[in-house]
Order: C-alpha cells, then structure tokens, then sequence
C-alpha cells in the first residue's frame, strides 16, 4: 500500500472540497493510503503569478516544511504541481536541501495514476460524452500530453488524462476542435485581463461542441469556464478528472 | 494597477464577428506551421542547432560584431553604430540629406518601426514609402502594423478596397485581393522609380564575409537594393550568424514557423555595394546590450521574427496586435518590451499572457518566452499601492492555517453579496463576464476533520 499526503490547493480546499474528496476516493480505489496535512495553505503560486516574488517565496518554502515528511505528495491541480516541481527552484528554494524531497516527489492525480501507479482501470462508469480541456501548465510544464505544437503527425506519446478516460465505462470522448488552446484563465490575467480572458473562454466552450462534459485537471479553469458557462445559459460542463475517475454521478 | 492592455484589446473584442475572424485567419497560420513542421523529420533537433548557434553568437557578440564590420568594410560597404534609435534615425538622416535624397523606399525592418524611423525622416521633409504591401496598407491608414510578418492582418480585403479607393483612386468597390495586389504594385512601381534611396532591415548578418541576408515573399526589397545608388540597411546588433554555413538552419526554420512555407520566395544575400552605387550598414543597440547583461532574458535576442509566438497565442489572436501598443506585439514584443524601452508601457505587457507556454513550444530557436514573462513580472513591479497592499495581506493570511481559515470564514459569509453585481464590488472583473461559484459553504480542512478525525500525523 503506497502512503500519499494530499496537496489540496487552497482554492480548492474553499471552493471545490468534493474534488478533494473524489481525489481521495481515486486514490483509496488505486490503493493508496492517504494523508492529510491539515496545516497546509498555498504553494504561492497566486503571489509568483503575480510577481510578488518574496511572499512566494515565504510560502513555497512553508509548503515544502509542510510536506518534507511525505515520500509522496499528490494534488487534483496541474498548475499547482507545476509551481512546486518547476518553479521552486528559481524561487531559491535549494534543490539539494531537505525541501528538495517535495518538488521531486510531487505529482499531479492524472500522471500519477498513469506513471507512478500504472493502474489499468478504476471501474468507473460514466456515460456521457466528454471531451478533455487539456490544462496549458499540465500540458506543457509537467508533459501529460504532446503538445498540439510537436504537429500532427507527433509520434504517439501518452496523453495521461485521455489513457485514464478511455477506461471509464460508458464514456464517449469526444475531440475538441483545437485540441489545446488555452481557456484563458490563467490565474490573475482572468482577473486583471477580464474581457480577454473571457473572449479566449468562450471560444474555448464552443470548441467542446457535441460533449456534454468538458474534463479537465485543474479546478481553476473549470471554474473560470463554468462561471462563463452559467452567464451564457448553455455549454458543456466543465468537471474535474477526478469526479469521473470517481464515478460520481453529475449532480 | 492599470490594465491598459484591456482598454485597447476592447477596442476590438466587442466586435465578435471580427475577433472570430481575426482569430481564425492568425490561427490558420499556426496550422500552416504545424503541417510544414511535420514534413522535417528533425525538426526538434533543427531548433537545438539553431538555439546552440544563436548562445554562440550572443556569448561571442563583441568579437563577431567587429568581425562583421571588418568584412562588410572589406567589402564595400559603410558601418555605422547607433547607441540608440535617435542615434540611428540621425545617421540615416544625415545619410539621406547629404545626397540631397526626397525619396526613399522602404522594405520592412521591424528595427526602422523600433526606432520610429519613417517619422523621423518625415520630420525632415523626406517621403518614406513603405513597399511591403501589408505595411503599405498600414502605412496608407496611418497606423502602426499589427502583426510580425502580416502588419495588416487585422483589415479585411473589403476594408484594404476602400482604403485604396481613398488613398490611390482605385475604382470603388475592388475587393478581390488580387486585383487589389496588382493596383498597389502599379503604384509602388512609380515610386520605385522616383526613389533616390532604398531602406531595408536584414534578417540575418553572416560575420565571416560581412554580407546581409534579406527574407521576403514580395521581393519587394530586392527592387529597392537593386534601383536606387543608395542602399541603407538597418539592423540591431543581434543579427549575426557566424558564418554561410549557419544561414539553412534558420533558413529552414524561419518561413515553415512564419507561414508554413518551406522556404521564402526571395532569399538574397548581399555583400558589398553594387558598382556605382553606396551600401550602408547601421547596427542598432537600443537596449539590447542590457538584455545581453541579464541572464533571464538574454535569450531573446536569438528571436528571428518568423511570428510564430504570435500566431499561436491565445491572448494576441483575441485582442489584436494593437492591443500590445510596441513596434513588436505578441509573446516576444512583451519580452522585448521592458528591455528595448521603444515606448513606455511595455511592462505592464509581461501581465497580458496567461503563460500557457505555447509560444515557447514554437518557438523556432527555443527562447523560453513564457518563463520570461513570468520573471518580468517579479523584475518589474507594475502594482499600484492597493494591489500590493492586497497582495500583502493575502500573503500574511496564507502564512498560517489559523489565518487561512478566518479569511476563509470572512470570505464566505459575504460570498453571496460578492456574487451579486454592484459598483465597487470587488469581484466585478470576475462578474463582469462570469458567474461566481457557488459556496460549497464548508471547507475541505474541515469536512476531513469531521469525517477522518483529526489530522492523522
């Protein structure tokens, strides 16, 4: 039985505790016994997004205290682990010291199950159509997919989330037109930058025509796209990859 | 802050048919690009090659700069160094007003639209005519272009007819792009012709034999180099490739990631002078020996100006290059913006991305332009008093868990006044296109301790 501490983002943990709790509940399913700090707050990656460098720094260095303990840390948030696994370095956390253990060992949910666990199946169902909003950070920063940039005709890697759908039963996966083309959430631009990030937003949903589910990795894009979703009466709905891996039914 | 940026891309974003549009016509050359990128089978190795020679060249500036001047002397030609772009607009001033010069045609360098060139000359009662038809057209409506390689690719052919009917007295209603081609070729025919000078920029520089390297689809620069007894060429220093060898890797790379081609139409390569006539070469700093100085963004000086970065971004594609107000929009212009200082406002610029990381990954010469944005963000502070203030505070309340659940707690008992809209509430910029989540009303720290017992280690 694999020990995991749970990297629940603090958004996450305010806005969105069921994922948290589908998270839990792919994990148990896949066999892992899971852990939770209860001290744990932000990685900082709002404070680095916005340049705030040292209040980043202060809180990427209290995450890594948090976790040091832990062999293993998984989160429901690409962008989050992407911050911890490709950003603490250049924030000036040593990567030889004792925080080193929890940006090497940090995992996102989807390539952890696929890398790390080789699970084959969750016996999950879900049938629905769905089609897969590849996430930018867990996309290019941490690798889930080939990028639609390496061009058509890229040599088949994985596509972690897609391996993992694909197992679900009675799911149809539908492919989006410009399979990775950012939402446009993007962290504090969908605040600071409203009418871009909105614009990128819709023409994102109405590239997932045909599904009736949009899944993704990150809570913040899906609560970007579903808060434009909600305005605009109609579209797929955006849910997290764990919900699905979870089973659990749509409310 | 100001979001400056936001109130010039909503010049454009209420028009959704254009932005759909405009999208769609940047996009399809990101997918010109992938299909030309497809048909080389090394292509990733063809972006290392080219990224190992462009460090070369930025680790060995100073030598390959003296290097080039000496062949491109050698050769024929005259090498002047600009400081700066006034600098570089008064060498070519007083270039052009010592031949008694009134006319110049000019092929497009992003440099001369850096420095601020053609209002320079203008100033000084010199006609500049633009010969490039996409920055013809932009020139014609009097505004800056929009794009790297496609300056007029947010006008429509309807819109390009009109304007031409206005500015050159084609016969109303053309709107066939053709046909609109061969009237602005007729006119710029007439002032080939008439020009006393011609200007370019130059895609690379080879150091070893001192000759310049202009790319073009249109061939329109070849004309002006070969009419006129003057040839002025302005390029920032940057430019250089150590020897011909050097010139197919980028040569391959530069038109597949601009347009999808495999190769530009015209490629010319130009050492020295033709008889009778003056070649002058000036090369251009403004900045860019201080983006050399930092490690985080000297990368960007390899940048070969195919585009690509543009036509991939999500944030150029909906909000227009005007948005980003520099000579140079898009990914790079935003990474040049804080360094080259052409115009004030290119920090804030570094914000307008929501670093997806796809203009690092076309990148042809692999600068790493999101990771740079990302640190100009912490290099220049572009936060008012109040945004630190706020950032401050959100920094100190994540310091601690106790903290984190207060501010929690206070967030959630005024979380459905926040959805509702009203002025000064704070989450307008949310409301403003988007509905609030709902409250799930408890949090995750808590439900765990309710349903796990306390915190297991």
């Amino acid at each position: 039985m694999r020990d995991v501490a749970l990297f629940v983002p603090c958004y996450v943990d305010q806005l969105s505790p069921q994922v948290a709790w589908d998270t839990v509940d792919v994990l148990e399913r896949a066999g892992c016994r899971v852990h939770y700090e209860a001290d744990q707050t932000c990685c900082g990656q709002p404070f680095l997004n916005t340049g705030a460098r040292r209040e980043a720094k202060r809180l990427a260095a209290r995450h890594c205290e948090r976790f040091a303990k832990h062999e293993t840390v998984v989160s429901p948030s690409g962008s989050c682990v992407a911050t911890v696994r490709n950003r603490f370095a250049e924030l000036g956390i040593d990567p030889q010291g004792p925080d080193a253990q929890c940006r090497t060992r940090t995992y996102e949910l989807a390539e952890f199950l696929v890398d790390e666990l080789r699970v084959e199946t969750l016996g999950a169902r879900f049938p629905h159509r769905v089609a897969v909003l590849q996430s930018c950070h867990g996309l290019r920063d941490l690798g889930l997919a080939p990028g639609s940039e390496q061009g058509p005709d890229a040599p088949e890697t994985r596509d972690a989330v897609s391996l993992l759908l694909d197992k679900v039963e009675g799911l149809e996966r539908v492919t989006p037109d410009r399979a990775d083309d950012c939402c446009g959430f993007g962290g504090t631009f969908a605040v600071k930058y409203p009418e871009v990030s909105a614009r990128m937003g819709k023409s994102r949903l109405a590239g997932f025509s045909g599904a009736e589910f949009v899944v993704g990795t990150d809570v913040s894009c899906l609560l970007h796209l579903e808060g434009l979703r909600a305005r605009a009466g109609k579209g797929p709905r955006p849910i997290h990859l764990a919900q699905v891996l979870a089973g659990r039914a749509p409310a | 802050m100001s979001a400056r940026f936001d109130e010039r891309a909503r010049e454009v974003l209420p028009d959704d048919a254009r932005v759909e549009w405009h999208d769609t016509a940047v996009f399809d050359l990101r997918r010109r690009r992938d299909l030309a990128v497809a048909e080389v089978p090394d292509w990733e190795a063809l972006r290392g090659q080219a990224a190992a020679i462009k460090a070369h060249v930025l680790d060995h500036l100073d030598t390959l700069l003296v290097q080039f001047e000496e062949a491109a002397r050698a050769a024929g030609a005259r090498v002047h160094w600009a400081a700066d772009a006034k600098s570089a607009n008064q060498i070519v001033s007083e270039l052009l007003a010592a031949r008694d010069v009134h006319k110049v045609v000019k092929s497009k360098s992003m440099l001369t639209e850096e420095c601020g060139l053609n209002d320079a000359l203008e100033g000084r009662g010199i006609e500049v005519v633009d010969t490039d038809l996409g920055e013809r057209i932009v020139q014609l409506a009097n505004e800056p272009p929009s794009h790297l390689i496609v300056p007029a690719i947010h006008w429509s052919r309807h819109e390009v007819g009109e304007l031409f009917h206005r500015t050159m007295g084609t016969p109303a209603g053309e709107s066939d792009p053709e046909r609109l081609t061969r009237l602005a070729r007729a006119d710029l025919r007439k002032h080939f012709l008439e020009a006393d000078a011609a200007i370019t920029g130059a895609n690379f520089a080879v150091a070893e034999t001192g000759s310049l390297v202009v790319v073009t689809n249109e061939g329109n620069a070849d004309l002006g180099m070969s009419l006129p007894g003057l040839h002025i060429a302005c390029m920032g220093i940057e430019k250089l490739v150590p020897s011909m060898s050097d010139l197919p890797v980028f040569l391959r790379l530069l038109a597949r990631s601009a347009t999808g081609q495999p190769v530009s139409v015209y490629t010319s390569m130009v050492t020295g002078p033709r008889a009778d006539a003056e070649l002058h070469i000036v090369l251009v700093d403004n900045g860019r020996t201080e983006l050399l100085a930092s490690d985080a963004h000297k990368r960007a000086l390899g940048c070969i100006r195919c585009g690509a970065c543009l036509n991939t971004c999500p944030v150029y594609r909906r909000a227009g290059g005007h948005a980003y107000d520099q000579p140079i929009p898009g990914p790079i212009g935003a990474v040049l913006a804080p360094g080259v200082r052409a115009k004030q406002g290119g920090a804030e610029l570094a914000h307008a991305s929501s670093l997806c990381g796809s203009c690092t990954a076309v990148c042809p010469v692999g600068i790493n332009l999101h990771d740079q944005l990302l640190t100009w963000r912490g290099e220049v502070r572009t936060a008012g008093p109040g945004e630190r203030i706020a950032t401050r505070m959100a920094a100190w309340a994540m310091g601690s868990a106790r903290r984190f659940d207060l501010a929690g707690r206070a967030a959630r008992s005024v979380w459905g006044l926040l959805g509702r809209r009203f002025r000064g509430n704070p989450a307008e910029p949310w409301l403003s296109s988007r509905e609030l989540p709902a409250h799930p009303g408890e949090r995750f720290r808590d439900q765990w301790r309710e349903r796990r017992g306390s915190a297991d280690e």
